[in-house]
């Protein structure tokens, strides 16, 4: 019987000839990424509950502070340095103030056919890549830290046939929060989502990792697209090969397989609290906000500050909005000044920060206050997520989020 | 102005600064008193309960050196204390405190004759006793008594403008 | 008898010809700051003054810088407060992301040479650098100007500080006024005006005159002055007028204190954990290792600071394990350092560029540390606990040496 791109990922990484949805196997793990968001909590495991505390590959692991950087308390600055101190003493990869953990093992690490923990949530995106990328908590990263293994229960695939093209205005983002809309925050639970067709040329790699980032909010254990030209030409560019490039069999089993014309989506936004609850963002115009946010793994990239960028230059933000734009890495801030895209966002009247999680993790910079309303690219709208737990977060494309940080409410890039 | 009072000392050292007093990161606390469980926190966590009302500060020089945060004298006297006797104060700081009514009181000795603990008798505008010992202290200018006299700033601007 | 330049500054002011030291006289006020910490306060006590409105709206300035970004959820508090009393009493100079309180009011020309300025923040004695009287108060007292438009000050003495020559290569403004505050001790001038002359003064720029008319108040002055010239003029957009030119010390004033330096004596220097005054060479604290540099503040955060430290880590990297956090003073000079390339060189060589505000400096977040880290900095103040916990040690720096620091993981001296 075939097998789908997860199965033949895991079939490799278990040294067997097959697998299918529903087994349980050891795997080998190419690749463990950590973040500030949990690593002290490894640590501590680490030093106290281990026998013999060691580490099976240390090349394997990468850790990145990017959720409070610049750190904002003497309690955030603790756990970095229990980090930094640890990776200095072991020899690991370390990255600081770089730019956003997934943005950082995208454009450094991450190669087609691995197999990858990462203890975020997010992990997923690396499916853009032909990878399998999985987010796990500390307890199960600490066993692969130690062993180099993790048993991995295979999961099911529903696939997603893409054909046609986006329409002028509507972007990946729109693309994915309406699949989520349609299968629901648990739609998805245990599975990968596979994304094929035709429709796929039409999609840049930003695109694709945007996409493949935010199907956890189904509840996917990853997501996965084939290796074409595009992936090989991000991979080249930055000096990798992959490691397999496999697609599904035709004979594959799918859980479910869905046909979607790119061209029928339109501008979309989730609204609170929960990252499925999508609608039309025409309808929900002319919702009050204080705060936008541009930036995070969904949506940090060069394109997507481009498409910020050429909707606010020669406008202004909105005087009572404060709006936040992030890049995802320091390779996408210094590429967005040389096309003079920093300069446009601040010129407006932006708040540009350093390449870092920002206010999709709420927690150090751009917090929002009791009965405030943010409109964001970030990952989730969650209550609470951004700041008091009586705010709002509205989740939409980069066109919708800077249209609505300049006209001070909800709004698409068409109306202005 | 010949009002006399006792009063049990705290004794600080030199250049005691407004983040000393009280750190910026409890600026954005919504009052004074949720601030003030955090006076003194840099420099000694367990102050702020340890200071019983009518208690004083003797400290060194340069008092309240630093920002103009006018939460540091708010604090200071929202947790109890009578006085502060310093052998300097800073500009602001000395300001802040007349604008809220907190008394400071200048003297060069008493820091060198006291220990925490003792007691001294303030005898205001004329002298403190501690220990057996005389300091003698001077009264404060007109302009300054004025503003204390109405109860601080807050309430001489009320009189002006005809609320009190 | 003469005037020293804040007796003239005064007496202009006031009408009254004869001001001396000691007098107490009343201003009329020119322009106020009020940052994002305090408005809360001052439209409280404002409006428990009983007054309804502003003397004049338009000599009003209100500037979130604190608190942009936002780090905790009362934060915006601060910002909603700001903005209801701003729309209820008619402010129109409200910046709500564009920079330190400190670099905007001269920057965006709200303080002209002659002013008489007050702010709700101690370093408000910045706008001595163009030859203002300018100084920190505390929010009721703030509360009280903007319904009176005046405030009773103490004429203050005034310590004259010459300094003549040439300063060495990578020695800066920074350095001269550690080594100032450290001989005159961190209360060496309290309730006194420092006046500063000479050559080497003459010849430096506006924006290195800032960093030492900012940091007066380290050393307790009450305003920090510097005589306007055409380079005054030009930063502050108006027109040279011999009323400014004569905002010099007369030959014949009096002053408490008079120091002279040699501009060739000065050398790189760090004020030491927790004391601004704690001033030592950097040549004597060679091998310190340090977990952090932040380049920015009030103080150092200008465009040719920056591009010093661009200049000294160009083709460098950041030391492994060391972070290098930069926070521009001002939008504008965010703006200025893109256009030069500044900004690109210093994220190339590791730097963690945020938006421009007080960042570290104020110690909310920004890169605050923790038990025993160490970090050398561009801005002001090294007080105990003042970025992060008590047992954080803070070195005060120049730019040069900050950036130099960077590079190396331990403290050098810039070369």
């Amino acid at each position: 019987m075939g097998m789908t791109i997860a199965e033949k990922i895991i079939a490799a990484a278990a040294g067997v000839d097959s697998v299918k949805a529903g087994d349980i196997h050891t795997v080998e793990l190419d690749r463990l990424m950590s973040n500030d968001g949990t690593t002290h909590l490894t640590i501590d495991m680490y030093n106290n509950k281990l026998k013999n505390p060691h580490i099976a590959d240390v090349k394997k692991l990468v850790w990145i502070i990017d959720h409070n950087i610049p750190s904002d308390s003497p309690k955030t600055a603790a756990s970095h340095k229990k980090m930094r101190d640890f990776a200095r003493e072991h020899g690991i990869d370390f990255w600081e103030g770089k730019g956003v953990c997934h943005q950082i093992m995208m454009e450094n690490y991450v190669r087609p056919g691995e197999l990858i923990f990462g203890a975020d949530s997010h992990t997923c995106a690396y499916g853009a890549l032909g990878a399998f990328g999985t987010g796990v908590g500390c307890t199960d990263y600490l066993y692969a830290m130690v062993t180099g293994k993790s048993w991995l229960l295979v999961p099911e695939t529903i696939r997603f046939n893409l054909t046609g093209k986006l329409r002028e205005g509507v972007y990946a983002r729109d693309l994915i929060l309406t699949i989520i809309g349609k299968i629901g925050a648990a739609g998805a639970s245990y599975m990968a989502m596979e994304f094929v067709g035709d429709g796929m040329k039409n999609l840049t790699m930003d695109d694709r990792i945007s996409m493949c980032n935010l199907c956890v909010e189904a509840g996917a254990k990853t997501a996965l697209m084939e290796v074409d030209d595009i992936a090989l030409d991000y991979l080249h560019a930055r000096g990798r090969e992959p490691k397999h490039c496999f697609k599904s069999d035709e004979d594959a089993v799918f859980a479910a397989e869905y046909d979607i014309d790119l061209a029928t989506i339109e501008p979309i936004v989730a609204r609170p609290d929960f990252v499925d609850d999508v609608i039309p963002a025409k309808e929900a115009l002319g919702v009050k906000i204080d705060e936008a946010f541009l930036g995070s793994c969904n949506n940090g990239r060069l394109s997507d500050l481009r498409v910020g960028a050429d909707l606010i230059r020669g406008r202004k933000v909105h005087p009572l909005v404060r709006f936040l734009v992030v890049p995802a890495s320091n390779e996408v801030y210094e590429a967005a000044i040389k096309e003079g895209i920093i300069q446009t966002f601040m010129e407006a009247g932006a708040i540009v920060m350093n390449a870092n999680c920002s206010v999709c993790w709420g927690s150090c910079q751009g917090v929002i206050g009791a009965g405030e309303t943010l409109i964001s690219t970030g990952t989730r709208n969650f209550k609470g997520r951004a700041g008091h737990p009586d705010s709002k977060v509205y989740l939409a494309s980069a066109a919708t989020v800077t249209a609505s940080a300049i006209k001070g409410e909800i709004t698409t890039a068409d109306k202005l | 102005m010949s009002e006399t009072f006792t009063a049990r000392v705290w004794v600080l050292g030199d250049d005691i600064d407004t983040d000393i007093i009280i750190p910026t990161e409890y600026l954005a606390l919504k009052t004074i008193d949720d601030m003030k469980q955090y006076g003194f926190s840099p420099l000694r966590p367990e102050l702020a309960a340890q200071i019983q009302p009518g208690d004083v500060i003797v400290a060194g020089k340069n008092f309240g050196c630093g920002s103009s945060r006018e939460q540091a004298p708010e604090i200071i006297k929202a947790l109890g204390i009578r006085a502060v006797i310093a052998k300097s104060f800073a500009r602001i700081f000395f300001r802040n405190s007349i604008n809220n009514g907190l008394l400071l009181i200048e003297n060069g000795d008493l820091h060198d004759a006291v220990k925490e603990g003792d007691e001294i008798e303030v005898t205001m505008g004329e002298r403190i006793v501690a220990n057996g010992k005389e300091f003698p202290i001077a009264s404060l200018p007109q302009n300054l008594l004025d503003i204390i006299n109405a109860g601080g700033l807050v309430k001489a601007m009320r009189k002006r403008n005809g609320l009190d | 008898m003469g005037k020293t330049i804040i007796e003239k500054i005064i007496s202009r002011n006031t009408g009254i010809e004869n001001v001396k030291p000691g007098d107490i006289v009343t201003v009329n006020v020119d322009r106020v700051m009020i940052h994002d910490i305090f408005i809360p306060f001052v439209a409280d006590k404002f409006e428990e003054m009983g007054f309804t409105k502003l003397w004049d709206p338009d000599k009003v300035v209100l500037i979130y810088d604190h608190l942009v970004p936002a780090s905790q959820i009362d934060d915006t508090r601060h910002f909603q407060r700001g903005n209801a009393f701003a729309a209820k009493y008619g402010m129109k100079n409200v910046h709500r992301s564009d920079g330190i309180c400190h670099q905007l009011m001269t920057e965006a020309g709200y303080v002209k040479p002659g002013n008489v300025v007050f702010g709700t923040d101690s370093h408000t004695t910045t706008y001595g650098c163009v030859g203002a009287f300018s100084s920190g108060i505390g929010y009721t007292e703030m509360a009280s100007i903007l319904g009176t438009g005046t405030m009773w000050i103490k004429v203050p003495e005034t310590i004259k500080v010459t300094i003549n020559g040439k300063l060495p290569e990578n020695v800066t403004s920074k350095d001269i006024i550690l080594r100032l505050i450290g001989d005159l001790g961190a209360d060496g001038a309290t309730y006194q005006a420092l006046e500063f002359t000479g050559d080497t003064v003459a010849n430096m720029t506006v924006a290195s005159r800032m960093t030492m008319s900012n940091m007066a108040i380290e050393c307790g002055a009450k305003c920090a002055l510097f005589t306007p010239d055409e380079k005054t003029a030009e930063y502050c957009e108006v027109e040279l007028t011999d009323e400014m030119k004569d905002l010099v010390g007369d030959a014949d004033a009096h002053y408490v204190r008079e120091i002279t330096y040699r501009a060739e004596d000065f050398v790189p220097v760090l004020a030491c954990p927790s004391q601004v005054d704690k001033i030592r060479p950097a040549s004597e604290l060679t091998g310190t290792k340090i977990d952090q540099v932040f380049i920015g503040s009030c103080t150092n955060g200008r465009l040719e600071d920056l591009m010093r430290a661009a200049e000294i880590l160009k083709g460098k990297k950041v030391a492994p394990f060391v972070k290098l956090i930069v926070t521009p003073a001002s939008r504008k000079i965010y703006l200025q350092a893109l256009e030069n390339g500044t900004l690109e060189t210093l994220s190339e060589a590791g730097a963690i560029i945020t938006h421009p505000g007080c960042g570290l400096c104020c110690g909310r977040t920004g890169g605050i540390l923790s038990d025993g880290e160490r970090v050398v900095a561009t801005n002001n103040r090294n007080f105990l606990g003042r970025m992060g916990t008590s047992k954080v040690e803070i070195y005060l720096a120049s730019p040069a040496t900050a950036a130099a620091c960077a590079i190396a993981g331990e403290i050098v001296v810039p070369e």
